[in-house]
């Protein structure tokens, strides 16, 4: 029997485990090149990031922000948008830290942003997301940040509500999906109106 | 309920219900050695192997040697992965030049993918190269339902009063007659709708805001396909399908969860097409249905009435965000949960340990009664074992000798049967009062009812084969990554032997001829006893210790008590 054993598992890795990876590695590449390389997006030459993957703005007034990230690096501190380290905090619906970590963010965005009130903040974008590298904010959650970015840019809020209505991905059919605003395609528009990037603030705002 | 929502729940079940028939038409022709599309593709194939294999593929085994053929090739491929795993930093495929693991990390990683778990101790990422994911784990995806499958198959061959039929060669046709077209056609679709297909190194990134990052990526698309055809659930990365390198849309989310339910939800179909009985599969597919029904109920309606305790924040909208992606909304992840635990998948595409506690009653109900469709093959031997059980308690209730597919259940197969069943709650009780008696109750990062749920989950998803995990659970911690592998191999293997050596015990009884006092399990009347007798059978054994996880943590939440 150990022969069979032997053949049959040394036949199916290579079916498996080799053929199948290549060829789809192959077909894809030939196929959607793009897509399969991970649908890099690329500033004045230089890859930027991927539409894929939200990155950290927040803390940054002149950018648009994501949703919070609770990724942490190698020795285990806080890391926002670690793409190395993906998921989400973990923390219980009875977490004492949880409740703190969302007081605090809403009280960074009243901070920030003048003339907004507590019940205009969507929850999404103040509680953390499931891989700690969600790309996407709703459209309301990207319209309460208008007068902090218009602020820190010099642009009017007319011309960032255009930006985002274009940055607005729409559900698939019509169904499938809520409408979606990705942070980074967002933040790149905003680049290429102003002509460079906004100055940034750094070791303003945490971004957690 | 969402547009959003309703839209993506009845495109999910309309699928299940256009693939039941003709899918697991399909299953029951392979399951019994009939003609297909692909033979001309993988038959001159086979006969070379079986040749240089000295197999027989007409001969059929005993359940003991099938049993034995079973655990020895996965005997072999669990040695081959921990070896493989450990030598990770000499072998090839290995662009951001990771280390080997540590002994225990790859006993548990190498115990959790050959058994159909897929528990994730380790962040894919930023730990293994990607040999060892397509080359060591990926195959490992491969033949673990196959393995599932072909138990599935060689018991229903029993039922149907054929032979058990040959190990290898169902092995084999699960893969290349059922997984292997599926995953080629949904690898390419998925790479199309942008997850990652590459074997390049991660790309070096420059971020608008200053500094430096990377785009991680690798043979994503091509993992992401078995891993949900194949009910694993092993994530390429930590986050699994929440990354959006692994589900970056709510197609692609629709689709992972299509593929999960396909093979679990059509055997059931098969079950009926080879035992040659449609209308007692029917009566099972309606049970099942039930239960999945409930769960996806449970996973939606309190996620979207929210957390009392955020929502005295006033924020706008009560939903639940805290560890949901926003592409999938509240209704693509609850569908998403409650498919994967019901199919026991054990991917997630948002944080269960995050969901509000009514909420992971669904997952619960999924990891606990193990047989809402349940896994490739496994599942439906689960429910299976429920029937047998189910018969015999109606027997003793109305005083007849129980039957089940015109063969009388006795002594042997009920005693079989109830150590199959008992070996779970075993399993999840005792590792988990193990773990609270020991300094391990402190491993988790949730206090409170919720940091025995943390245990509690991690057990009853490895003794379900499940893999998911609440992530506040040290799972690296020594204890948990033994203790874990060890549930694993227990509630993996026991089961599939016990029932094996049920089906042959079946096979070899007189059919006995129908009569007026036959009980008829194709029946609505039977269908509702079989749904009460798993509802209490669970409850007697499970309420306790929900009532201090899961259904404490509810009450103290309402009362706004934090920890």
């Amino acid at each position: 029997m150990w022969r069979a054993v032997l053949v049959v598992s040394a036949g199916l890795w290579l079916l498996v485990g080799w053929a199948y990876p290549l060829a789809m590695v192959g077909i894809s590449q030939a196929a959607w090149p793009n897509q399969a390389n991970g649908s890099i997006l690329y500033y004045r030459g230089k890859a930027v990031g991927t539409p894929l993957l939200g990155q950290a703005f927040n803390g940054e007034p002149g950018f648009f922000w994501g949703r919070p990230s609770a990724t942490v690096n190698a020795a285990g501190q806080p890391d926002p948008y670690n793409p190395l380290n993906s998921g989400p905090s973990n923390l219980g619906p009875d977490s004492r830290a949880l409740v703190a970590h969302v007081a605090r963010r809403i009280h960074q965005y009243l901070e920030s942003t003048p003339g907004l009130t507590v019940s205009e903040i969507p929850a999404s974008l103040v509680e953390s997301s499931g891989s700690g590298l969600d790309p996407d904010i709703s459209p309301q959650s990207a319209a309460i940040q208008i007068p902090r970015v218009s602020r820190a840019t010099g642009l009017s809020p007319a011309v960032l509500r255009q930006l985002i209505a274009q940055a607005t991905e729409r559900p698939v059919f019509g169904l499938f999906g809520r409408p979606r605003v990705n942070v980074l395609l967002l933040n790149l528009e905003l680049v290429e109106r102003l002509g460079h990037r906004p100055k940034l603030a750094r070791g303003g705002l945490p971004a957690r | 309920m969402s547009l959003d929502a309703a839209a993506s729940w009845v495109a999910v079940l309309a699928f299940f219900a256009v693939i039941l028939k003709p899918v697991g038409r399909y299953m029951g022709r392979v399951f019994t050695g009939q003609r297909t599309l692909l033979d001309p593709v993988f038959s001159p194939l086979e006969r070379r192997l079986w040749r240089w294999a000295g197999i027989d593929p007409q001969a059929s085994m005993t359940a003991v040697q099938y049993g034995t053929a079973l655990l020895a090739t996965n005997a072999l491929w669990a040695v081959f992965a921990y070896l493989a795993l450990r030598a990770q930093s000499h072998l090839p495929f290995n662009p951001q030049h990771f280390p080997g693991l540590t002994p225990p990390l790859a006993f548990n990683t190498a115990v959790s993918f050959v058994t159909n778990t897929n528990w994730q101790a380790y962040a894919g990422e930023n730990t293994l190269s990607y040999f060892s994911q397509f080359g060591v784990l990926g195959f490992l995806q491969w033949v673990s339902p196959a393995v599932g499958l072909a138990a599935l198959a060689a018991f229903l061959r029993a039922l149907a009063g054929r032979s058990l039929g040959n190990y290898f060669v169902d092995l084999t046709r699960a893969i290349t007659r059922l997984l292997l077209p599926a995953a080629v056609v949904l690898a390419v679709v998925l790479a199309a709708l942008g997850v990652p297909e590459t074997l390049a190194a991660y790309v070096h990134l420059h971020p608008l805001s200053g500094g430096s990052t990377w785009l991680p990526r690798g043979p994503i698309a091509s993992w992401e396909a078995i891993e949900h055809l194949g009910t694993n659930g092993g994530g390429f990365t930590a986050a699994n399908s929440a990354n959006p390198l692994e589900n970056p849309s709510p197609l692609t989310n629709l689709l992972e969860i299509a593929a999960m339910g396909l093979f679990p939800v059509a055997s059931f179909y098969a079950f009926g097409y080879v035992t040659g009985r449609p209308r007692a599969a029917w009566t099972l597919i309606a049970v099942a249905a039930a239960f999945y029904l409930a769960m996806l109920a449970l996973a939606y309606f309190p996620e979207v009435a929210g957390n009392p305790v955020l929502n005295r924040l006033g924020l706008h909208g009560t939903a639940n965000w805290v560890g949901k992606e926003l592409r999938f909304g509240i209704g693509g992840s609850a569908l998403f949960q409650a498919s994967s635990l019901a199919f026991t998948t054990g991917s997630v595409n948002a944080a269960p340990d995050s969901m509000v506690p009514l909420s992971t009653l669904s997952l619960f109900l999924g990891l606990l009664l193990n047989m809402v469709f349940g896994g490739d093959g496994v599942g439906l031997l689960n429910f299976l074992m429920f029937v047998i059980l189910t018969v015999f308690l109606l027997g003793l209730m109305v005083g007849r000798t129980p039957e089940f597919l015109g063969k009388k259940i006795e002594t042997r197969e009920v005693s079989l049967t109830a150590l199959a069943f008992l070996v779970h709650p075993l399993l999840i009780l005792g590792a988990t009062a193990l773990a609270v008696s020991l300094p391990a109750v402190h491993d988790t990062l949730n206090r409170g009812p919720q940091g025995l749920t943390e245990i509690l989950y991690g057990f009853a998803s490895t003794a379900a084969n499940n893999g998911s995990a609440m992530g506040g659970l040290e799972a690296g911690a020594p204890f948990y990554l033994w203790a874990t592998g060890v549930v694993m191999l227990i509630g993996r293997y026991v089961s599939i032997l016990l029932l094996l050596l049920v089906g042959e015990s079946l096979l070899a009884k007189k059919a006995v001829p129908e009569s007026p006092g036959t009980m008829h399990t194709d029946t609505p009347l039977f269908g509702g006893a079989l749904f009460g007798a798993i509802l209490v059978l669970n409850a007697l054994t499970f309420l306790p210790v929900m009532a201090l996880g899961p259904v404490a943590e509810t009450y103290l939440l309402g009362a706004h008590r934090l920890f």
